[in-house]
């Protein structure tokens, strides 16, 4: 087996036994990067310098026969909005160009306690705006599957570096389904942690009342891994909250999950459909009960989320404003001027387009027909997922309408990339804990189960998606 | 349909430079948009409450942000709580701030350097 293809748990078994040391591990994956990163394009930075003495600190802790953190030396890459000291971070905006992280966040800081080894900062939609890393302004990632394809987004980056075994893990984060779809897309497994289950200091905000740092990999049990080295609550983001107790272990003849009618109407790919469709009869086949529920609120969760997302977004990028750090305009005559060029030519499209939506919403005369009104429809959303969860332990449903498309197919209109949500939206909406598991191929590209736990029960659908990773082994 | 004004009002008050092309192009993209989300209007939602993120505290109850699930509450607040911590001063390290303000376009003796705002 090639070092590149290791698991966490593997390349940390390796490394224990002394099967190869941490410098051979962080050389195959800088290798792999300058092999297959040109075609790719998953790297913003690449940290090559300061990994490769970590790597050298590294081995000097294991010939001392210093006890291992699980992730110790696991080559790791980092979405390019979370800071990590030293090191430029972009979030995939010309705004933040030469922007060098001052301090880390506080995620950096717990994979920094276990000796994790930071290859390098992976490509996004400019702050997370998009969901095929197309609206970065610094070019497109390509999905290693088909490399005329988009990756998904926002994290296209980071799920395109595992998928291409540039990495070990990665570090992401989901707004409206950023780490789920581009999992999706990309054939490998991330999760949506419960809102409030990881700290967000150190993450470059964008929408507040949604934003979750998200871990990705290739197994399941590597998902958990890093979800459980990076949450808890940490006093410098008041909306983080202390680990709940863990799960009962699951018993899988008592296991009953729902699958909402609503997911599987028009606009859905019949191919798409067909996979997940055979994913949950596998999971019937070993004892599951299936239940059809319904989420009757579920046409209304994408409009709305179109209003708080600008909002939001809108609010949190005023900041930005040439004068504190990030682009400045030369040449402006008042501070005015240094605002309304800073901001106009810093931002892409993207941004510019929610920045005014936003504005928009939020302005006085409208706030009650936009904002308000989909803050109503939000608790309406979170009340149907409420009720069903009466009933069921989780609920399944496909992560992405469509396969990963064509890279500039939907680019032009901003609509049919906003469409494209429809099925993360819903759940980031209520604050829900969600697993992205690849499930099978349709047409030679993957697709990824959607499945949906109740408030802080993550170590219940990911037990439930190892279920199927053991079942059906890929 | 937003008007080409609405956009130049919205642009100014988000401090947001859009030159003329651009203007008509976020009109025509805009209204589509908000064409789409009119979608809510469908429904009357008035009987439901907004989503809030933070309480002040009730009788002390502790609870935490989206716990409603797990407590099988009726209400549907997402957040049960106001966080609160004592208004102290956190201290920087030096090399921390000098970190920080060095990002600025420009400074002197160690603060952010702006533009005259009061003209005589």
């Amino acid at each position: 087996m090639k070092l590149t293809d290791l698991t966490i748990t593997q390349a940390h078994q390796g490394l224990k036994k002394k099967e190869f040391s941490a410098l051979e591990l962080c050389k195959a994956y800088l290798d792999k990067i300058k092999e297959r990163d040109r075609e790719i394009f998953a790297f913003l930075t690449v940290n090559t310098e300061k990994a490769l003495s970590q790597a050298k600190k590294i081995d000097n802790l294991i010939s001392a026969g210093k006890k291992l953190p699980i992730l110790t030396g696991i080559p790791t890459a980092i979405k390019d909005n979370i800071l990590v000291e030293g090191i430029k971070c972009t979030a995939g905006s010309k705004i933040l160009e030469d922007y060098i992280a001052p301090y880390d966040a506080t995620v950096i800081k717990k994979l920094k306690e276990e000796d994790c080894l930071i290859l390098g900062k992976t490509n996004l939609d400019e702050f997370g705006m998009g969901s095929s890393t197309e609206n970065s302004a610094f070019g497109p990632t390509h999905n290693p599957h088909d490399l005329t394809r988009v990756p998904g987004g926002s994290s296209g980056g980071s799920a395109a570096a595992v998928a291409a075994n540039e990495c070990v893990c990665a570090l992401g984060s989901d707004t409206g389904g950023s780490i789920r779809q581009p999992a999706s897309f990309c054939g490998v497994v991330g999760l949506r942690p419960t809102y409030g289950a990881v700290s967000r200091y150190g993450l470059i905000a964008f929408v507040s009342s949604l934003d979750q740092i998200s871990p990705v990999a290739k197994t399941v049990e590597d998902t958990r891994i890093i979800f459980e080295t990076i949450k808890g609550k940490d006093c410098l983001d008041s909306n983080s909250v202390e680990k709940p107790a863990p799960v009962k272990k699951l018993k899988i003849r008592e296991l009953k999950i729902g699958v909402p009618k609503e997911y599987f109407v028009k606009g859905i790919d019949p191919e798409v459909a067909k996979v997940i469709k055979a994913a949950i009869k596998k999971y019937e086949e070993i004892g599951v009960k299936i239940e059809e529920v319904s989420l009757p609120y579920t046409e209304y969760a994408l409009p709305a989320y179109y209003i708080i997302n600008p909002s939001e977004a809108s609010a949190n990028l005023a900041r930005y404003d040439g004068i504190k750090y990030g682009y400045s305009a030369k040449e402006a005559k008042d501070l005015m001027e240094i605002y309304l060029k800073s901001k106009g030519e810093g931002f892409g499209q993207e941004v510019r387009r929610r920045i005014i939506l936003g504005t928009y919403s939020l302005s006085a005369g409208y706030y009650e027909a936009y904002y308000l009104r989909a803050q109503k429809v939000r608790t309406l959303v979170k009340n149907d997922f409420e009720k069903v969860f009466e009933k069921v332990d989780a609920i399944f449903t496909p992560v992405s309408p469509v396969l990963p498309f064509k890279i500039g197919e939907r680019i032009e209109d901003p609509l049919p990339m906003y469409l494209v949500d429809v099925y993360t939206v819903p759940i980031s909406l209520a604050g829900l804990p969600a697993l992205s598991l690849p499930v099978g191929k349709a047409a030679n590209l993957p697709v990824g189960l959607q499945i949906i736990g109740k408030p802080f029960e993550e170590s219940k659908i990911l037990e439930i998606g190892e279920i199927f990773e053991k079942t059906c082994p890929r | 349909m937003i008007s080409e004004e609405e956009v130049k009002h919205i642009a100014k008050l988000a401090r947001l430079g859009l030159t003329q092309v651009e203007l008509k192009k976020m009109q025509k993209e805009l209204s589509s948009i908000l064409d789409y989300i009119e979608k809510l209007g469908d429904e009357d939602k008035s009987s439901s409450s907004a989503t809030e993120r933070a309480k002040a505290s009730e009788g002390g109850k502790k609870g935490t942000f989206f716990d409603f699930a797990v407590a099988r509450v009726k209400k549907v607040d997402i957040s049960v709580e106001n966080v609160m911590r004592n208004d102290e001063v956190r201290r920087l390290k030096p090399e921390v701030r000098r970190k920080i303000i060095e990002q600025a376009p420009e400074t002197k003796a160690g603060y952010l350097k702006v533009k005259l705002i009061l003209n005589k």
